[in-house]
């Protein structure tokens, strides 16, 4: 099972997501777009984790999900405290330190 | 091989339509299938702690924490058209597909060479072995993510947390507020008026009629309002004219 269509999947899906990030303008969406290239990298470690025959991968990509756990908790919390003032989900709303 | 094949052109079609659909919440899952998809490729690769963990922290907890936060900030909270830097979208589009083609063109270029696979590794479990680098190599950073992770719960809870300004309204409080409501702007005392007056399509969705016909403003949930969802009361009105005439005709 040859590792490179996996390699390229990854780097699609991560393509797929940064452009999301740019395009998108609701808080929520752009936050599930970075999700996509968290999982898009992943998926590139656990391929990398088996072409080399090591677990260090796998070990990298848990962690991963860990360190994206945390920041999706503390993220949508701050979304939700965003929302709660300016009655918005939208990034470009929340540009008051450009004045 | 056969499964990547079948779920690589699922998992890119579900990523690009998470872009364009307008809905907040079919985007969240959109990005349902691409984790679920990608968990069996985790397991496809020999990597079945992983495949468990990919289905219970990312497609278990997160996606259940963006669905929760979508319906708390409300469903109706899509996206604007207007661009707030002329032509950034189209810029961001080109430079994302030049970025696509480049990683992935220099990404198939490269040799990843034999694969190995985990067959030795792996021995004696996927589980077993992971565990035994995670809590000797890797205890440090193991026992640093606990550290993390305690950050991040008490950081979302003193960020969620809403300091109360001014005591808590009473009933009373809440009484004279509405009387005082209608003494400077005529606001109306009573309840607002319940909607669908339809005995065939008695719901919350149906405007409640005044007298004059006209849908009542006010009978109907903001929510429901937003999400663009109500249902137009002249067109009951309509179904119910004809049943009218039916009776008429019997009389």
């Amino acid at each position: 099972m040859d590792a490179t269509p996996f390699i390229v999947l990854s780097a699609i899906l991560f393509t797929i997501g940064a452009v999301g990030v740019l395009v998108r303008r609701n808080a929520i969406v752009v936050f599930m777009c970075i999700e996509l290239m968290l999982n898009a990298s992943n998926l590139a470690l656990i391929t990398f984790s088996r072409a080399n025959g090591n677990l260090d991968g796998q070990i990298a990509a848990f962690f991963v999900m860990v360190v994206a756990a945390a920041e999706v908790v503390v993220g949508l919390a701050i979304i939700m405290t965003i929302f709660r003032t300016r009655r918005s989900a939208s990034v470009d709303d929340a540009s008051l330190l450009k004045y | 091989m056969i499964g990547f094949w079948i779920l690589a052109p699922i998992m890119v079609l579900a990523a690009v339509s998470m872009l364009f659909v307008r809905k907040a919440v079919h985007s969240a899952l959109l990005l349902a299938v691409v984790m679920i998809s990608l968990a069996v490729l985790y397991a496809i690769q020999d990597a079945p702690f992983l495949f468990a963990v990919q289905i219970i922290v990312y497609t278990g907890a997160i996606l259940m924490l963006f669905l929760f936060v979508l319906m708390l900030v409300g469903v109706d909270a899509s996206d604007s058209i207007v661009e707030t830097i002329k032509g950034q979208r189209v810029f961001a589009i080109a430079v994302g597909l030049v970025f696509g083609v480049v990683l992935t063109l220099g990404v198939a270029q490269v040799s990843v060479g034999t694969v190995t696979g985990l067959a030795t590794a792996n021995d004696g479990g996927n589980v077993p072995a992971i565990a035994k680098i995670l809590f000797t190599k890797y205890v440090f950073a193991f026992e640093t993510t606990s550290a993390l992770l305690i950050t991040a719960a008490i950081g979302a809870m003193v960020l969620a947390h809403r300091e109360r300004f001014g005591p808590k309204k009473t009933q009373a409080d809440l009484a004279a507020q509405r009387m005082r409501d209608y003494a400077d702007s005529g606001k109306h005392l009573g309840p607002l008026p319940p909607p669908g007056v339809f005995a065939r399509h008695n719901a919350v969705d149906t405007p409640a009629l005044l007298p004059d016909g006209t849908a009542a403003p006010g009978s109907i949930s903001r929510v429901l309002a937003a999400r663009g969802t109500v249902k137009n009361a002249p067109e009951l009105a309509t179904d119910v004219a004809r049943l009218t005439d039916d009776e008429e005709d019997d009389a």
